[in-house]
């Protein structure tokens, strides 16, 4: 099993071309563990020296920004989708 | 009466969208900024970006601005800047509706396109490079503290005067000006609000960048003063766009639907109240697109890539 995690083109050279990876974990903190021995570096593009997700990082579960949720100690778990995307301006 | 077309922004309506809720106990009601004289919310801000310019000296008569914009905003400006007599310049993506840069056009802005596959991001990138030429004066929309100052003085009071007891107000998040003004005026007068933001998922509009660190926050958002934050897929909101025209009679903007399908996404969340929902603009911009005509497995990956906030 696992959740299913939607990488960004720019991510994308860490993850050998791959668009969604499906990654173990109970929380998305160990999601991204999990990501960091088969995709080394991934993590430290998400998250910053003091752990915690990059202000230019939006992390959702199914649509939802983890922010607002428990931040990386968010929990997942079976349908759930995690996607992983830049922030973006308008106007 | 108006003394000119910009001393006519704001005062939009706000109207109850009867079909919208699904929760019996909670209402929705919509602000209309596609009432303003050039159909966005963003003749409120460019209408205080000026004024502040203006009154600190940094613009003077027959000046030359630039800014980007995804459109609305290049659009306010270039209005208001042919009224006032300034020369504008607006740097913006190549992928947005035909009816944004018409309009540009039609007021009189020089119109610079950035890369389609940057988003609105690279905009932002290529407007600093062009300004660093310093006959250019740039308002800069993301970083103008006139931007969420229009909102917690205008929108926000507009909201609070004809309902007081508004308990969610739900926006789009683009330059977050519109949130953080309506947001920091309605929790200073309404305990307990909550501020619930609502972004574009960027689909491959972004996938010219080169990292992750390219992604943009404005300088003027402050996420700690939102409550939650969502994302949603062009397609979820142009199906969205066109169930508000076929339910509830109101011809708005993709982003607008967006705020809708969360407004009632969000109504089950509650147990009662009030939800107020902006809609930053109207459904004309985008009519050339096919949004309400072409059925729904044509829309596909043309519309799919399109700037529509």
């Amino acid at each position: 099993m696992g959740v299913k995690v939607k990488i960004p083109a720019m991510l994308r050279r860490l993850t050998e071309g791959e668009a969604t990876l499906t990654v173990e974990g109970a929380t998305v903190a160990e999601i991204i563990d999990n990501m960091e021995a088969d995709c080394q570096g991934i993590s430290k593009e998400l998250i910053d020296s003091k752990g915690e997700i990059h202000r230019y990082v939006n992390i959702y579960i199914n649509n939802e920004d983890i922010r607002f949720l428990d931040k990386l100690e968010t929990s997942v778990a079976g349908d759930d989708v995690i996607s992983i995307l830049p922030a973006v301006a308008g106007g | 009466m108006y003394k000119d077309i910009i001393d006519s922004v704001g005062h939009t309506p706000l109207v109850e969208l009867r079909h919208l809720s699904r929760n019996p106990e909670v209402r929705i009601f919509a602000k209309l900024e596609g009432y303003n004289p050039t159909g966005s919310v963003k003749d409120r801000i460019v209408r205080y970006m000026l004024d502040a310019a203006e009154k600190s000296g940094e613009l003077e008569a027959g000046g030359e601005l630039l800014e980007s914009t995804s459109g609305n905003t290049g659009i306010a400006l270039a209005m208001m800047g042919r009224v006032r007599g300034y020369k504008v310049t607006v740097v913006i993506p190549e992928n947005v509706s035909a009816e944004r840069v018409q309009l540009l056009k039609l007021y009189g802005a020089d119109v610079i396109y950035s890369d389609r596959d940057k988003g609105t991001n690279g905009a932002v990138e290529k407007a600093l490079q062009i300004g660093a030429d310093s006959r250019y004066l740039i308002l800069d929309q993301y970083g103008n503290e006139a931007n969420p100052r229009a909102h917690y003085e205008t929108t926000a009071e507009e909201i609070l005067a004809e309902l007081p007891d508004v308990d969610v107000f739900v926006a789009g998040l683009g330059t977050g000006g519109t949130l953080m003004g309506v947001g920091r005026k309605l929790k200073e007068r309404r305990k307990g609000v909550r501020i619930i933001a609502i972004e574009p998922h960027p689909e491959e509009i972004v996938d010219g960048l080169r990292s992750l660190s390219d992604g943009f926050i404005p300088p003027i958002i402050d996420l700690d003063l939102l409550d939650g934050k969502s994302v949603v897929h062009s397609l979820d909101a142009i199906m969205a766009t066109r169930e508000l025209c076929e339910r509830e009679g109101v011809f708005a903007g993709v982003s607008s639907g967006a705020v809708a399908s969360c407004a009632a996404a969000f109504s089950e969340k509650m147990k009662s109240g009030k939800i107020v929902a902006l809609f930053a603009d109207s459904g004309w911009k985008y009519l050339s697109s096919g949004l309400w005509t072409l059925d729904a497995d044509e829309l596909g990956d043309s519309l799919k890539n399109m700037i529509w906030w």
